[in-house]
């Protein structure tokens, strides 16, 4: 479990980036912090491996206040995955990926063999193995980043808006796959975003964040929707324009969906083609507009 | 005294003669080298760890960039004179002046080298869990490698020709042909002097930059 | 300091031919180092010789280039032509790399959208192209300034006339001060120089200024 206790930070020069905040994550859930720049997200994601210290306030992990570690040793137990991958430009695909647990002392053989499997895992051709980053398309140097988060296998994983810098087929992709290992890993995932249906996709709880870290509505995808705390949250996740009331209209036979200007959503899956439709009227995928 | 001075200066470097014993040129080329590595390696031990110090942590940056170039309008022929004057004949005056002129170069060269390792990169490495002294030794140092032989590089070419002018005030080293033939009015041997000096620098230089070049970390594209 | 005010007439007349010797060169090395960074800039592997040939030029010692220059140009050893031939050829060295440098970091949508607007070569090269690789232009030629200025002393082991003969008159009469009253001379020179140079390039470059610089 993660605890985040009265937060603060302010950088020198006075800048407040997060005034006071306060956030419980259960083991294995996965949380969306969500707010556009300045909403100070990756400052409190950054709280939990240390690299950022609060102001005041206490963050923990598992009842250990992170102060009380060494910031080096914690680092290397939780997965990191940033924004265009901050892979080592001048290591193989291979030793990025074997990077942690080399630095932990596992043995080189062994952190390969691992390496190799972590590969497959999150859909790299063995082919790759011996590429350089700048070698790869930006898709396979996140899913490197990915395979590089899980290469000690952490229990908690941070993802600073991994999918960020990729097209927006690949980031479907990548999104689709790493719901796929959540379900397998059941890790718990601190994942910061601005993008709220990547939020509502990826989260088992997502916290809107208004500028300086302070919480709009903190709830499951379906609560935010069903019951927006105020405006801000309304227009942050598009409900004040239509784009989140969706109903049916019947065109050639068929239950189309369409959001309140009459730009269709989808098509509502009839009875049969439930088990067809992974997880298409879990109350989500069902809601993904744009 | 006769025909031109350069066909004479060949006739110069052609007598063998003048390729043995103390005052031949294998001895003196190898003075020359001599002076050129103990003043670089001294000047290194002192310029490229504060560098590596100042690029890692980027505290100092400005007091190093302003040292750097004030150093640069140091006439190198003064400093030679000068401690030629202060410390006497020996190897101490002019290795002084080896070491305060090849700093700079080997400063610029550590720091920027350390410098030039993304943000971002860098940024990943401390989050995956590398300490500070892993960072450099891992990721700054193989990605500015170039940067830091090009200091070195630098750091040499201004020695060689330090070494050169301390020859004036009676050093060894290949500027003594030059010095010699100055004060006998033997132009062919000035000649021969400078043709071997510039040869010693370019066969440095052009090493060096070779291992520029094979420096340069797999992966990373020459820019 | 006695031997200074004695001699500070003695200062003065090397300080003005110091400057009559460094001036030309850095000032012929930024006129020419325009065309030829342009022309090594068109081609790939021109760029890559030209930088090459500079490099290599650079490393070059000064006094043995002052020895040879004669026999290939025709002056005499002590001629300040042969010194200035010399110190425009590392001017160039230093300042052709520089320009390169400068017309690549050059926005190429500021010049398309220059093109666009019918600016003619001529003109978009002297009113938008020129002004804009003008910071980095600056920094070169202050490089070349203070580099030329540092070179020129060297020529007083051959006898031409310049603060560089302190040094050689001062380490042959054994005169201390005289030595360090000509590196004081020439550093101050170099950074007044240098100076000139930071107050031309901000007069001529007004958008470079920093915001608030004006400030009482």
């Amino acid at each position: 479990m993660i605890g985040f206790e009265n937060v603060r930070k302010e950088y020198p020069g006075g800048t407040l980036a997060v005034q006071d905040f306060s956030l419980e994550i259960a083991s294995h859930e996965s949380v969306v912090l969500v707010g556009t720049s300045g909403s100070g997200k990756t400052t409190l994601m950054r709280m939990i491996n240390r690299m950022v210290d609060p102001t005041s306030g206490r963050v923990h992990i598992d009842g250990d206040d992170v102060t009380s570690l060494d910031p080096v040793q914690l680092r290397r137990s939780i997965g990191y995955v940033m924004q265009a991958s901050g892979l080592l430009p001048h290591r193989t695909v291979l030793d990025n990926i074997t990077t942690v647990p080399v630095l932990r002392g596992t043995a080189k053989r062994e952190a390969r063999t691992h390496a190799h499997e972590l590969m497959e895992i999150v859909g790299l051709d063995a082919a790759l193995a011996e590429r350089y980053p700048s070698q790869l398309s930006g898709g396979q140097q996140q899913r490197v980043g990915v395979a590089r988060g899980l290469a000690a296998d952490p229990n908690i994983l941070l993802m600073d808006e991994p999918f960020g810098a990729v097209d927006p087929i690949v980031r479907a992709e990548l999104q689709r796959e790493l719901q796929h290992l959540q379900r397998d890993l059941r890790k718990t995932i601190v994942f910061v975003t601005h993008d709220i249906d990547e939020a509502f996709l990826l989260g088992d709880r997502v916290a809107i964040l208004r500028p300086g870290g302070i919480i709009a509505q903190v709830g499951t995808p379906q609560e935010i929707l069903a019951d927006p705390a105020d405006d801000f949250v309304s227009s942050f996740v598009g409900a004040d324009r239509g784009a989140r009331t969706l109903h049916v209209e019947r065109v050639d036979g068929r239950d189309v969906v369409v959001d309140a200007d009459g730009r269709p959503a989808g098509v509502l899956a009839a009875s049969g083609d439930r088990s067809a439709g992974e997880g298409a009227a879990d109350g989500r995928t069902r809601e993904r507009s744009s | 005294m006769t025909g031109s001075p350069f066909l004479d200066s060949l006739r110069w470097l052609g007598d063998s003669a003048h390729w043995t014993g103390p005052g031949g040129i294998p001895l003196r080329t190898l003075e020359h080298l001599g002076y050129t590595a103990l003043g670089v390696l001294v000047a290194a031990l002192l310029a490229v760890p504060i560098g590596l110090y100042v690029g890692h942590s980027g505290r100092g940056k400005g007091v190093a960039v302003a040292a750097a170039g004030a150093a640069r309008a140091l006439p190198t022929l003064g400093l030679v004179t000068l401690f030629a004057l202060l410390v006497g004949i020996g190897l101490t005056a002019p290795l002084l002046s080896f070491v305060i002129l090849a700093i700079p170069s080997l400063l610029a060269g550590a720091y920027s080298a350390v410098e030039s390792a993304e943000p971002a990169t860098v940024d990943a490495a401390r989050a995956q869990g590398m300490t500070e002294w892993q960072i450099l030794t891992r990721v700054e140092l193989p990605l500015g490698m170039p940067l830091l032989v090009g200091g070195f590089r630098g750091a040499t070419v201004q020695v060689v020709a330090t070494a050169m002018l301390a020859a004036y005030v009676g050093s060894g080293g290949l500027g003594r042909y030059i010095f010699q033939g100055l004060g006998s009015q033997n132009y062919p041997q000035m000649i021969a002097g400078s043709l071997l000096v510039i040869a010693l620098a370019l066969v440095l230089d052009l090493t060096l930059l070779l291992a520029q070049r094979l420096t340069a970390p797999p992966g990373v594209r020459a820019s | 300091m006695t031997w200074v005010l004695a001699n500070l007439d003695v200062i003065a007349g090397y300080t003005g031919s110091h400057l009559l010797q460094a001036l030309p060169p850095i000032l012929v090395a930024f006129l020419l180092s325009l065309p030829l960074a342009k022309l090594a800039n068109s081609r790939g592997w021109l760029r890559t010789s030209v930088t090459t040939t500079s490099s290599l030029m650079y490393a070059i010692p000064s006094l043995p280039l002052f020895v040879l220059l004669p026999g290939l140009i025709g002056t005499g050893v002590r001629s300040p032509l042969n010194i200035a031939v010399a110190l425009s050829l590392y001017g160039l060295a230093l300042m052709v790399p520089a320009a390169a440098d400068a017309f690549r970091s050059v926005n190429r949508e500021v010049l398309g959208s220059a093109t666009a607007q019918g600016y003619a070569p001529r003109a978009r090269f002297l009113q938008v192209e020129l002004p804009l690789a003008g910071p980095v232009l600056l920094a070169g030629v202050r490089v070349v300034a203070v580099s030329t200025i540092s070179l020129v002393t060297v020529g007083g082991v051959l006898g031409v006339p310049s603060l560089g003969m302190l040094f050689v008159d001062g380490v042959r009469r054994g005169i201390l001060a005289e030595i360090a009253a000509g590196i004081v001379a020439t550093v101050l020179l170099a950074l007044l120089i240098d100076a000139l140079l930071v107050m031309l390039g901000r007069a001529v470059m007004p958008w470079t200024r920093r915001q608030g610089a004006r400030t009482p």
